[in-house]
């Protein structure tokens, strides 16, 4: 059988180091914007980690004695109307708010990953069930399910966490069944069963991985729109509440000072633009990378 | 050499639709000894993989199957999946026609064997790695150290089946059944699967059905050849029976298809008519309308197959005589080689 070891050919070695520095660079000069915002996000979190380090205050001492000052030296983005220090404020705001990305779109996905997945993996009557159930919650406008379930079980971070995934799943549920339906046609699932494999490895071995990239880029878009609509609650006051930290509330406390002393609102709603901006273009960097097809041509 | 591995009685697959019913297999028989390769060829649409999906009782819903299949004595229509499982893989394993999407393009080579191996043995790691290096060296992989660590997308298709055929063969089954492995390759390729499986066949005993449409490929690797018709085996002997004296009308069409090397540009011959809608057979033989021999009977009553000879035997009330004295049909006039 020599002829026959000959004829295959054998197999190239993986790439070298240096190969792989090249393709990094030469992906970081044609998708800048992935990188701006990248390195913003990357920023943003790494503030919020750090913020009892770089603090100046103590986000929560109120000291009326320096109420609503400009922003200076002393307070990098002046006091609000209780005298307590933007900057740190800001800061530690980030964390609130990326928590609520991430709590929000993991619930979502918690719930909406398995329904698809059983929906589209079984079919009949369980794609049904499972895609009705979706669909009474798509009904609703967007925002008016959170406001109306925070209204029912009562205002809160927590809860506004809780409605806003609950108002979110049912999307990923449906991202997630179109994309395993795709997935179990593919020959690979077929050739799985045909190996011996039980309907449970399937899903979690063949079906997930390979029906998980859509769910991914629409998780990190879904990430900035959620910070958004929490801030949103919150600053109708159905989402955080006093002494919570938190960009909306921050806003929606100084509201009636802006056209006095704009910093007070200006400075969180900017640290939400730049938050969601900088989520936004990560999130169109991972669809580019993950789904090749959708790139322009170059 | 008699031990039967492989025997399908009377197997039926049907589809219920809304306002009808597709029969996808109408009762066909199938026996394969152990060692042999039995190739099974037919259209599209004629129920060849159907027949291969029912050997592993994975015919997809709704899809009703009725008959008998035996794999290694194990009767495996009306089972469970969950007696099914050890036998997929186990006693009988399957490969694909296109390799490059049988394999899951999320793990590399190795750790989707090491999955199967682990699947039906309690192996440990190492060992089931061990397993996976032997399975890969015995299909003559080039550096299986190395493939076992490549992502399908990284070999190239030749080198994907015979990695697909080490998976099917990892475990040691009785019996491998190739759905078309070589339609997707090129002829070079093609041809070094077909020595594998050759080899295979030989070295290990091991059976093998293979599913194609390409009559070549039976000539110079099957044992015996079922032919298949609207969903019933029409003729069944040895590879040299049926290629050299195809007592069917409808092999014979079937081997007047195959263009030849220094023909010039002969017109190529086909068959006439087209596969049956098979939630409406016609009525008795189910190639009658398409059959230059056709007579009355023929639409009345479904022959029966017959002996032609020690191991030939063909469904047809008009089959021609062994070949040798009766001229082929003129009608449609091909001459059957």
């Amino acid at each position: 059988m020599s002829t026959l070891e000959a004829d295959v050919g054998g197999l190239a070695p993986a790439w070298t180091g240096a190969h792989r520095w090249k393709r990094i660079r030469h992906f970081v000069g044609s998708h800048p914007l992935f990188v701006i915002g990248l390195t913003v996000f990357l920023v943003i979190v790494v503030a919020a980690l750090a913020a009892p380090w770089i603090a100046t205050h103590d986000p929560l001492a109120i000291k009326f004695s320096e109420k609503l000052q400009a922003p200076s030296a002393e307070h990098y983005l002046g006091t609000d109307s209780m005298g307590r220090d933007i900057f740190s404020r800001v800061l530690y705001g980030a964390r609130t708010s990326l928590m609520v990305g991430v709590v929000v779109v993991g619930l979502a996905i918690g719930i909406g990953l398995p329904m698809g997945l059983l929906a589209a993996y079984f079919g009949g009557r369980i794609d049904t069930t499972m895609m009705r159930i979706a669909d009474v919650f798509l009904a609703f406008p967007p925002l008016l399910l959170p406001i109306a379930i925070t209204a029912a079980i009562g205002a809160g971070l927590f809860h506004a966490m809780v409605a806003l995934a609950i108002s979110w799943f049912p999307w990923y549920a449906r991202i997630m069944r179109s994309s395993v339906l795709r997935v179990k046609s593919e020959l690979y699932v077929s050739a799985a069963r045909a190996m011996g494999v039980n309907h449970t490895n399937v899903m979690i071995r063949h079906a997930v991985p390979n029906a998980l990239t859509p769910v991914v880029v629409q998780g990190s878009l879904d990430f900035g729109y959620v910070i958004l609509a929490a801030a949103s609650l919150s600053f109708i006051g159905i989402g955080a509440q006093p002494p919570d930290i938190e960009w909306g509330l921050m806003a929606a406390a100084e509201r009636a000072k802006f056209l006095d002393f704009p910093w007070t609102v200006l400075c969180p709603g900017l640290a939400i633009f730049v938050t969601v901006l900088a989520v936004n273009l990560v999130g169109d960097g991972i669809r580019d990378l993950l789904d090749p097809k959708h790139q322009e041509f170059k | 050499m008699s031990e039967e591995v492989l025997a399908i009685r009377d197997l039926r697959i049907e589809f219920p639709e809304l306002f009808r019913t597709v029969e996808a297999v109408r009762g066909a028989d199938l026996s394969v000894r152990r060692g042999e390769i039995m190739g099974l060829v037919g259209e599209s649409g004629c129920g060849k993989s159907m027949t291969a999906m029912a050997c592993l009782g994975l015919v997809p819903p709704p899809g009703r199957v009725s008959g008998h299949v035996s794999v290694d004595g194990f009767e495996v229509v009306g089972r469970p999946d969950r007696e099914l499982l050890p036998v997929r893989g186990g006693l009988a394993a399957m490969i694909f026609q296109n390799p490059g999407k049988a394999l899951n393009p999320f793990f590399t080579i190795g750790r989707q064997l090491t999955d199967v191996i682990r699947l039906h043995h309690r192996h440990g790691e190492r060992e089931s790695r061990e397993v996976a290096l032997e399975a890969l060296r015995s299909v003559h992989l080039p550096d299986p150290e190395i493939a076992l660590g490549r992502y399908p997308h990284q070999l190239s298709g030749g080198q994907l089946q015979r990695a697909m055929i080490a998976m099917a063969l990892a475990c040691e089954p009785k019996v491998l059944i190739a759905d078309e492995p070589t339609t997707a390759l090129d002829v070079t390729i093609q041809a070094q699967v077909i020595v594998l499986l050759r080899e295979l066949a030989d070295a290990r005993g091991l059976t093998i059905l293979f599913i194609t449409h390409d009559l070549g490929v039976v000539g110079s690797l099957c044992d015996r050849v079922s032919v298949m018709y609207a969903g019933r085996v029409v003729e069944v002997g040895s590879v040299r029976d049926v290629l050299e004296s195809p007592a069917h009308p409808y092999t014979r069409k079937l081997l007047a298809t195959v263009p030849k090397l220094g023909d010039g540009h002969s017109e190529l011959a086909f068959i006439p008519g087209q596969v049956p809608d098979m939630a409406f057979p016609p009525s008795g033989c189910a190639f009658h309308p398409r059959c230059e021999r056709a007579s009355p009977v023929c639409t009345k009553s479904d022959p029966d197959g017959r002996d032609l000879g020690a191991m030939h035997r063909v469904a047809c009330h008009h089959a021609h005589g062994g070949g040798e004295t009766e001229a082929p049909g003129t009608a449609n006039g091909a001459p059957a080689r």
